[in-house]
């Protein structure tokens, strides 16, 4: 008897073990090999993502999307010795990963976010003859680039779409972070919001974290039901419960005007109904450029690269097409996008500078 | 078969099984396991390096491991060794970063403070345990995110000006060595291993060896028998507490003075209190059964980074694993009837 129960214990185990293969199974695509173009080069280049993952659909995704484009166009193969990425669970794997990518004589290596800065100022001190990358923030080392962006002015043009979208003049900013890059999306849709509608009130919430959908969808919630019709995230894999919360209100009551405003990369497929827009943060762009730089030799160590509205580094993703203010949005966009790229219009990146802003 | 024998054999049993069921994942789901295994190997094995990031990754976990085994064997279920471990993170820096002291002093006073923090933190939940019979679990479980959002503030309030990291510590009050780290090439290894060493004799000295220890166990055991024996049952309870929350604290130290060298805001959780549950019950809450199993986790959770790389294996794979040994530890009463049948066929 008890044999019996044990044999059934075990080919439940096996039982449970399919079952669990054939889900990891679904979404390897990205991970196949990319087909190999004509040119061959010996570059190779990789990334550490932070802990939000490679799957974020934000931040971390953007930058895999630009560096697989990177390894597509130069006909090189995922993997050692082409282009890869590794994943960290936890702040202390940093270090490890970067050392890892490095001591596997990767050209260049990315850090991928602001909460790498630490790591990546230590391992480029240790290894000097490799090349680092960090992104949105600055590490003075005459072997690390930076690449910061002007996410406020994306951030501007979201909020002037927002401010005009609106409906019950209401509308939510959730945060992940309160750390300088996500306080440029919260001064420049602020400042976005004030400078198309002044009249219309702004909820603004940081969840403290950029991987924890729950969270998100626990806030945006409650500023929809508290009057918000149109909110904007910028906060990593925070804001898919967002996007979650958009969908299901929008699938119980159709005719309700709901919407949500995506970030860093084009997030319409989060939810086609109800992505208004997407404040356009073009990582995938920037690791390109830098990437190709490197590639033919002019790799800018010890520099900063800023990426703006007039370096294509940001901007705003289409209209959704249901919207039915999308002439007016479209229209003003374009109009604010003109001001800011002659330099009429400094968007602000601080609340302190949000303080004396005033669009004229 | 005796039964030290048996309780030893059950978690290699459970470990064993653990692998070979990720490795049937692995085949199902069209992955190479030997590929990935020698990835595993390698990641944590193959240069030195890694060698020394394998003891930098389970020196805070022998603490962690300790301070749940701790409140385990005096019938306490510590939950909140994470927010032991990130106050005393926070105190530890704190101290670090404030003062500028020669090292003798600095290092051993920041030490303390994380020893104190988290001593602190469980009294908390002990007295409330002893006095009012709140249960431990609820209120550690709470505690910790007290802990979590309290560490926060202070980052960005008080050592820092809204900043969200308190920056480096100063050199006088560093674990890490120029010496460790030029014999690891540049690992991030630190003195700190040596402590968790001297805590792993603390602990057993202080459990099986002194009075005190006895008194402990009793409570553990039978709390009334204890009671009626004549022994001071709340005043054991948060004493087993505080000696917890001490181990968490300085595991929290082990990575503000060692791995990291700041405290910085966090999103969450670091996981190492958490995974310090599972150290303990594969362990079987004794000093050196957590020594080995600390290392364990250490190995797995330092190779699976090298596993995407090396064999395309997702690391989370790695996570599976340790879930299904923690889950065949915890079933470990299938391992036992089969050890038992195994030992009277032998008999016969």
């Amino acid at each position: 008897m008890k044999k019996r129960k044990i044999g059934m214990a075990l080919s439940l185990v096996l039982a449970a073990g399919t079952l669990l293969g054939a889900c990891g199974k679904s979404d390897n695509t990205t991970k196949e090999p990319a087909k190999s173009g004509e040119k061959k080069t010996d570059f190779s280049v990789a990334m550490v993502t932070d802990v939000g993952g490679v799957d974020d659909k934000s931040f971390n995704q953007s930058a895999w999307e630009g560096l697989q484009k990177f390894g597509k166009d130069n006909g090189m193969t995922k993997g050692k010795g082409g282009y890869d990425y590794l994943q960290s669970k936890s702040d202390a794997d940093y270090s490890t990963n970067l050392n890892t990518l490095a001591r596997q004589n990767f050209d260049l290596v990315y850090g991928i976010g602001f909460l790498m800065q630490a790591a990546v100022e230590e391992i480029a001190k240790q290894q000097k003859d490799s090349k680092f990358a960090i992104i949105d923030a600055e590490v003075k080392q005459p072997n690390v680039a930076s690449v910061l962006f002007k996410e406020q002015e994306a951030a501007f043009l979201a909020g002037v779409a927002a401010a005009l979208q609106t409906k019950s003049n209401h509308i939510g900013f959730i945060g992940g972070m309160e750390i300088p890059v996500i306080e440029r999306f919260e001064s420049g849709f602020l400042a976005g919001v004030k400078a198309a509608k002044p009249e219309v009130k702004v909820d603004v919430q940081y969840s403290g974290a950029f991987d924890k959908a729950e969270l998100g969808q626990n806030i945006a919630s409650k500023m929809y039901s508290s009057g918000a019709d149109v909110i904007f995230h910028a906060a990593g894999g925070t804001g898919n419960g967002l996007f979650k919360e958009a969908t299901d209100r929008k699938a119980k009551d159709p005719s309700k005007e709901i919407w949500a405003i995506g970030v860093d990369r084009d997030q319409n497929d989060m939810g086609p109904d109800v992505v208004l827009t997407s404040a356009l943060k073009r990582v995938d762009v920037a690791v390109q450029d830098l990437s190709k730089k490197a590639m033919d030799g002019k790799f800018p160590g010890g520099e900063v690269a800023l990426y703006g509205l007039s370096e294509d580094g940001v901007g705003v993703a289409p209209i959704n097409a249901k919207a039915d203010k999308k002439a007016d949005i479209e229209a003003a966009i374009k109009d604010w996008v003109e001001k800011i790229k002659s330099g009429a219009v400094k968007v602000p990146g601080t609340r302190d500078e949000l303080k004396n802003f005033s669009a004229k | 078969m005796s039964k030290r024998f048996k309780s030893i054999l059950t978690p290699i049993i459970a470990v064993l099984l653990g692998i070979i069921v990720g490795t049937i994942i692995m085949l199902v789901s069209g992955y190479n396991p030997v590929a990935a295994f020698t990835a595993l190997w390698n990641g944590a094995f193959g240069e030195v390096y890694y060698l020394g990031e394998v003891v930098r990754q389970f020196t805070p976990y022998i603490l962690a491991g300790l301070a749940v085994a701790f409140a385990f064997r005096v019938g306490l279920f510590n939950i909140g060794v994470e927010g032991q471990f990130l106050v005393g993170w926070l105190a530890a820096v704190w101290v670090g970063v404030a003062f500028d002291l020669p090292r003798v002093i600095h290092l051993p006073l920041a030490i303390l403070a994380a020893i104190v923090a988290g001593a602190l933190w469980a009294f908390i939940p002990g007295l409330l345990k002893a006095r009012f019979r709140v249960h431990e679990v609820i209120v550690t479980i709470m505690m910790n995110y007290v802990a979590l959002h309290v560490s926060n503030y202070l980052i960005r309030n008080v050592i820092t000006n809204h900043g969200d990291n308190s920056g480096p510590i100063h050199k006088s009050a560093t674990l890490r060595s120029p010496w460790l780290e030029s014999i690891t090439d540049y690992s991030r290894l630190h003195w700190g291993i040596l402590l968790a060493i001297i805590s792993c004799f603390i602990m057993w000295f202080l459990l099986e060896r002194t009075t005190r220890g006895f008194e402990l166990r009793s409570v553990g055991f039978n709390q009334h028998a204890a009671q009626y024996a004549g022994m001071n049952v709340n005043k054991n309870i948060i004493l087993s507490m505080v000696i917890s929350g001490a181990f968490a604290g300085l595991a929290g130290a082990m990575e503000g003075l060692g791995t990291f060298e700041y405290a910085a805001v966090k999103g969450g959780f670091s996981g190492v209190g958490f995974d310090g549950i599972a150290v303990a019950l594969l362990g079987g809450n004794t000093a050196l059964g957590v020594f080995f199993s600390a290392i364990l986790f250490g190995v797995l959770k330092v190779g699976a980074l090298n596993m995407p790389l090396e064999a395309g294996v997702p690391n989370e794979l790695v996570d599976i694993i340790i879930a299904l040994i923690v889950f065949f530890v915890a079933s470990s009463y299938f391992i036992r009837v089969f050890l038992d049948r195994i030992s009277k066929k032998e008999v016969k």
